[in-house]
């Protein structure tokens, strides 16, 4: 009976198997990478409650300082510019990725790193110099809103940085595996996402601030 | 098991996750939809604060479109359409949760704000 079925099988079922097998597959390998994208909504949706947040108390400066006079667009759009070049740069790197040059792949890593920290570094300037002149997050509830915001944001930013760290070391260590491709691929969304909600930090904090 | 996973990763990862040009294409119209609006408010181009206001609106919605298409790779065959639905159901949400959050606080500083009291009011009240 067994060995019929043994013998059998492999008449009618080996291309159905095996196209079973492919989606299957197929979507078992997608599993983390959906999964990521599930946490990068939620992340997105953490985000929207403090855009929300900002939104609502962005009018109320109890009489501190008003956007149009602590904000110096120049700084920003050079941050805007940084974080835009490492989106770029990590998508450089993706590619060689996906051709297996693992030098250049690292070098792109390297360089995204070197413009997520630019970005990090002018944040932090920024930062202190607002709270140098007393527009600090105690000031008002616009100030508040303000640095829960875009400090949530930066602190996306730096654990990135850190993520790129760890993979420079895995694939340093290991190489262009499959694993650290599914781990690069996560983090090339995460990265990409944070360029995304800076889209909306530069437009409705920054831009629309310093225009009403 | 582990041996046939990893095959899967190595095929898997090959599909779909953009091109040099579809990099290159997403970064030339991103910082042309970047510049634009910080050269729009730094110049005042338009004159009106309303009408550069609703532009820069317009382009960052526009950004987002072109970020999530060109670097985030989302469409309808990625995953089985999944992201794509995850996504749609998160942008309505967010909406949800930021234009009911003005919207509402909006109405209630209104309300509390101190009007002047109608004196039939005032004097019900007294």
């Amino acid at each position: 009976m067994a060995r019929e079925t043994l013998e059998a099988a492999p008449a009618v079922n080996p291309t159905y198997y095996l196209v079973e097998e492919d989606e299957h597959h197929a979507a078992s390998g997608g599993g983390t990478l959906l999964g990521f994208w599930i946490y990068l909504m939620s992340d997105a949706l953490i985000f929207a409650t403090l855009f929300a947040t900002y939104g609502v108390v962005s009018g109320n400066f109890a009489g501190g300082p008003s956007p149009r006079e602590i904000f110096e667009l120049p700084l920003v759009a050079l941050n805007t510019a940084m974080l835009l070049f490492s989106s770029i740069t990590f998508g450089m790197g993706m590619i060689d990725m996906e051709s297996g040059r693992t030098r250049a792949t690292l070098g792109w890593l390297a360089v995204t790193a070197l413009f997520g920290f630019a970005f990090i570094s002018i944040e932090l300037y920024e930062f202190a110099s607002l709270i140098a002149e007393g527009a600090t997050p105690q000031r008002s509830a616009f100030l508040s809103g303000f640095f829960t915001l875009v400090g949530t944001h930066g602190l996306h930013v730096t654990f990135g940085l850190i993520w790129i760290a760890v993979m420079m070391v895995q694939i340093g260590q290991r190489g262009l595996i499959p694993e650290n491709r599914r781990r690069l691929i996560c983090l090339g969304m995460f990265w990409h996402l944070l360029d995304v909600v800076w889209i909306g930090v530069f437009t409705f904090v920054y831009l629309l601030g310093v225009l009403r | 098991m582990n041996a046939s996973d990893n095959h899967v990763h190595g095929h898997g990862d090959t599909h779909g996750h953009g091109t040099r040009r579809d990099y290159l294409i997403g970064f030339a119209l991103s910082a042309v939809l970047t510049a634009a609006p910080f050269w729009l408010v730094m110049t005042g181009a338009l004159g009106d604060p309303r009408l550069t206001a609703g532009w820069i609106i317009a382009l960052a919605f526009i950004q987002i479109v072109v970020h999530t298409i060109f670097f985030l790779h989302v469409n309808t065959q990625a995953e089985g359409g999944w992201t794509l639905l995850a996504l749609l159901f998160t942008l309505v949400m967010v909406a949800i949760v930021i234009s009911g959050s003005l919207w509402i606080m909006y109405h209630l500083n209104s309300n509390m704000m101190s009007m002047p009291m109608p004196p039939e009011a005032a004097a019900a009240s007294s």
